[in-house]
């Protein structure tokens, strides 16, 4: 098959040797379970149980509210204790609400496990999604996004192709690697439904070069049904060919356009761990309650990998391989170049958890101090994004938000190749998230002003639309009562005459009591005709404010 | 157990400024030994003096911009820029021109501007512009190589040269020193003579003058080897290169008489150190693929044309600078195409939900 390969990428040392000598340990079940309720990407269930509950294992204990969601459920049979934020795994080192449920050791699985779907090929596509919603499925490669959303084409988009992400390219990670070594046919089984599912004409299935035992697995267990089907490919180990992206273009020189979705190219890609979930849901009716934990790194005694509960408490999984080395002072949630470190280990396994890496000073030193960035460019030399990072950096640190979207910063894909490579220990992808989070802030900040304005405006147009109206109907009523005025003409002209004569007579007694002081007076008697008719218009100006308050 | 929270990578670090810059020094050294042994101890003086005066005047503006002095002085930037300051002036500098062209280069060109990574112009070649417009008398004198001279200044009378600006007793200037091959070049060619005639003088190896070959030669060792290390890129040095050999053979193909060869421009003055040391100075270079290329084209094409019909036998400074200025634009206008975009891209703040 031909190979592609995209630009950059960085050649780590194979760091899986270590944790890949002992077979997968399958943990017990510890005595106190954490389960936090949003363990994947979108909204956090919300829990269905109440503390004193008593829970089976397998029972759904969170419920998905809205499409990009997921279930949480019960990893084991116990009691409900608690359900109060709690330290979960996030890069932001925040609480976030949990179950706790006190184990009962029982691992009892009630009645509340699903049919096993022996006949899954006779169901409807729709029934197999939802049986992979029901279990809780997410992507188990680390961003645990939900599988029966990315199982769920768009109307009028065909998938042609499925894509099964062995290519493990963190160093020190090697999860995937165990599975496909230890459970090939759960995996290729779980293919079988994807494939159904979707009905798509081919399976790529891409492991690393690095990973010779699980090739071997997988090319000794390929089922004689899904020869025609589902190819094997090795692909050369680069930092980071596990991005989807990147494989895509890899193992079909095509690339997945930017702001959009494999699904446009007609693809979907899925982590083998995923795979297996999938087979346990349906065949066994298994919902996700579980997964394989590489424990590794010089911080911990023995390096091997886990089959842990999901709500495991880290410390209870490092434990169980032997514990820390002397001098640990770093875990790691994920690999070296994009895990994030967590401050407590009292925290649990949640369904992204692929690997625990725990490191001493001497291997993870303190960062060096800062140095300006001297353009090198080695940083954009090795992005696969094929971005400019020092170009990025400048824009976020001058937090020129509109250049550096112009420059691709929602094209980065925070694989830490730049930060890696960067000769002044500049923390190039924190730079990236800031812009990122500053960026999201600010649209929503946006929409809320832009909320806020319309309905000022709004607001602003009725106001002035009711202004309108009144001044519409006050002019009509003015008008009606100038007619009406106009209709009883001759009775103002009457009464017009009687006030006249009532002011003469008025005048002539005035004249009369003030004759001695002169003519001037009664020469102002004379304009007091005038006076009287302005005051008549006032009257009529009262009268027709009175209607205007009326009116009101 | 509580633990660290730094930020990914969780790996140590591949590089640092201070071993990027170490590597730079290595890669000076063979080219450097080789003009010593033509030119005598003269360029060894040069270098160490220049390189204390950059490392004290860093040290000294850091100090009064207060910020940390050892951690800036340990990134090595000053001792580069002191290295090839010293390489491009005359072996027998007198001391204070030195003094004068650094201090410009580290205050005025570096720190005045931010420091390092804040520059827009190369700070070695700033400073040697300054020195060479503001003394051209002893800019001028480059001392005849000492394989085609009978006289020879040992260690001390060269540091006595250096410090006092005059020459021993019983030596002067028109005795030891003699025009550069692109000096008689030019002169030559000023004064009607035939670039054959010019190039039959026993000065002339097989391009140019055989010690400045050798000297080339040698760069070239420490370019390649930076090459190989991945500190600079190939970009920047093949383009200055043919940015100088494709103009000048176009030229010389047209009047051979009038025109020197492409392979003595190449291997004359400063082109091969230009190119892999000078040129490639990351803070005042282009960063794009394309806009390295167009950017030491640029600087190649300008070497030729200043050299040809010019003021200057010798233009890489003034190219360099020339282009330092086109830098940014070049990067912006050369921005690659981003995965998943076609060559225009979509309209800006599209890419995300």
């Amino acid at each position: 098959m031909q190979l592609h390969r995209f630009h950059g990428g960085l050649k780590l040392a194979d760091e899986t040797a270590a944790s890949t000598r002992d077979p997968v340990l399958v943990m017990g079940v510890p005595s106190q379970l954490i389960v936090p309720l949003g363990q994947h990407i979108g909204e956090a269930a919300e829990p269905c149980v109440a503390v004193g509950d008593h829970v089976t294992k397998g029972q759904r204990i969170g419920q998905s509210k809205g499409y990009i969601a997921a279930h949480v459920h019960a990893p084991s049979s116990g009691e409900v204790v608690e359900i109060a934020p709690h330290a979960v795994p996030h890069p932001s080192g925040l609480s976030a609400p949990c179950i706790v449920i006190q184990t009962d050791g029982q691992d009892d699985w009630g009645d509340n496990r699903m049919e096993p779907w022996l006949d899954w090929d006779t169901r409807d596509p729709r029934r197999l999604r939802q049986r992979i919603r029901d279990a809780g499925i997410v992507g188990l490669g680390g961003a645990a996004f939900p599988t029966a959303v990315k199982l769920n084409p768009r109307a009028g988009q065909r998938i042609h192709t499925l894509i099964v992400n062995g290519a493990e390219c963190e160093p020190y990670i090697s999860a995937d690697d165990m599975l496909l070594r230890t459970a090939p046919e759960a995996v290729f089984e779980g293919i079988r439904i994807v494939a159904h599912l979707l009905r798509v004409d081919r399976v790529l299935f891409a492991v690393e070069d690095n990973m010779p035992e699980a090739m071997r697995s997988l090319t000794e267990n390929l089922p004689g049904e899904l020869r025609d089907l589902v190819q094997l490919v090795s692909v050369p180990s680069l930092y980071p060919t596990g991005g989807e992206r990147q494989l895509i273009k890899v193992l079909t020189g095509q690339e997945v356009p930017s702001g959009g979705l494999p699904a446009d190219l007609g693809m979907v890609c899925n982590n083998p761990g995923t795979f297996k979930s999938v087979c346990d849901a349906v065949i066994q009716g298994r919902p996700l309650l579980s997964r394989i934990v590489t424990v590794t790194g010089p911080g911990v005694q023995h390096s091997r990998n886990v089959e842990a509960l999901l709500g495991t408490p880290f410390a209870d999984v490092i434990a169980a391989t032997g514990g820390y080395a002397e001098g640990v002072d770093r875990l790691v949630m994920g690999g070296p170049m994009m895990g994030f470190a967590v401050h407590d280990d009292a925290i649990p396994v949640i369904k992204g958890t692929n690997c625990l890496l725990a490191t001493r000073p001497q291997d993870t030193p303190p960062p060096g101090p800062l140095m300006p960035c001297i353009r090198c460019g080695e940083c954009a030399a090795v992005c696969p994004a094929q971005l400019l990072p020092q170009q990025l950096y400048w824009q976020a640190k001058a937090k020129d938000f509109d250049a550096i979207q112009d420059y691709g910063l929602f094209d980065c894909i925070e694989c830490g190749c730049c930060a890696h490579v960067c000769p002044s220990n500049i923390p190039l992808v924190q730079y990236y998230r800031y812009a990122k989070n500053e960026i999201w802030a600010r649209e929503k900040e946006r929409q809320k002003s832009d909320i806020a304005r319309e309905r000022y405006e709004f607001r602003q147009e009725r106001i002035e639309r009711e202004e309108r109206e009144k001044a519409e109907r006050l002019a009509k009523k003015k008008a009606a009562v100038k007619k009406k005025e106009g209709e009883e003409g001759g009775d103002s002209d009457k009464q017009a005459a009687i006030q006249a004569a009532l002011e003469r007579s008025r005048a002539r007694k005035a004249a009369r009591a003030g004759g001695a002081t002169g003519d001037d007076k009664s020469e102002s008697a004379d304009t007091a005709p005038t006076d009287t008719e302005n005051d008549a218009g006032a009257a009529r100006s009262g009268e027709s404010h009175s209607t205007d308050t009326e009116s009101r | 157990m509580r633990f660290r929270t730094e930020s990914s990578p969780h790996m140590i670090p591949a590089h640092s400024v201070g071993g990027v810059m170490q590597q730079v020094q290595m890669a000076l050294v063979p080219g450097t030994l080789a003009m010593a042994w033509f030119f005598g101890w003269g360029v060894l003086v040069n270098v160490v003096l220049a390189v204390l005066f950059a490392v004290a005047f860093e040290a000294a503006i850091v100090a009064a911009r207060k910020r940390p002095v050892m951690t800036t002085l340990g990134d090595n930037s000053a001792i580069v820029t002191g290295w090839l300051f010293a390489l491009a002036v005359p072996p027998l500098t007198p001391i204070w021109v030195t003094l004068i062209g650094i201090a410009f280069a580290i205050i005025v060109a570096k720190h005045l501007y931010g420091g390092l990574g804040y520059n827009p112009f190369n700070p070695a070649m700033v400073g040697y512009v300054v020195v060479l417009v503001s003394f051209p008398r002893e800019m001028a004198l480059w001392p005849a190589p000492d394989t085609l001279s009978d006289m020879s200044l040992g260690l001390g009378q060269t540091l006595q040269t250096v410090l006092t600006g005059s020459l021993p007793a019983a030596m002067d200037w028109d005795a030891i020193t003699r025009a550069t091959p692109l000096d008689a070049m030019r002169e030559g060619l000023g004064t009607g003579r035939t670039v054959s005639e010019i190039t039959a003088s026993p000065m002339f190896g097989s391009f140019s003058e055989s010690s400045w070959e050798w000297i080339g030669n040698f760069f070239l060792l420490g370019g390649l080897y930076l090459l190989f290390r991945r500190i600079i890129h190939w970009h920047i040095p093949v383009a200055v290169i043919l940015g100088v050999a494709i103009p000048a053979g176009f030229f010389w193909i047209l009047d051979p008489d009038s025109f020197a060869s492409p392979a003595f421009h190449v291997f004359s003055g400063a082109v091969i150190i230009g190119a892999f040391f000078i040129a490639t100075d990351p803070v005042s270079a282009s960063t794009t693929p394309l806009g390295r290329i167009l950017y030491g084209a640029g600087i190649g094409l300008l070497i030729f044309v200043i050299r040809t019909w010019g003021g200057y036998p010798d233009a890489v400074a003034f190219a360099v600078l020339l282009m330092n200025m086109v830098a940014p634009t070049l990067d912006h206008l050369t921005r690659p195409r981003i995965f998943g975009r076609s060559r225009r891209g979509p309209p800006p703040g599209d890419g995300h939900a």
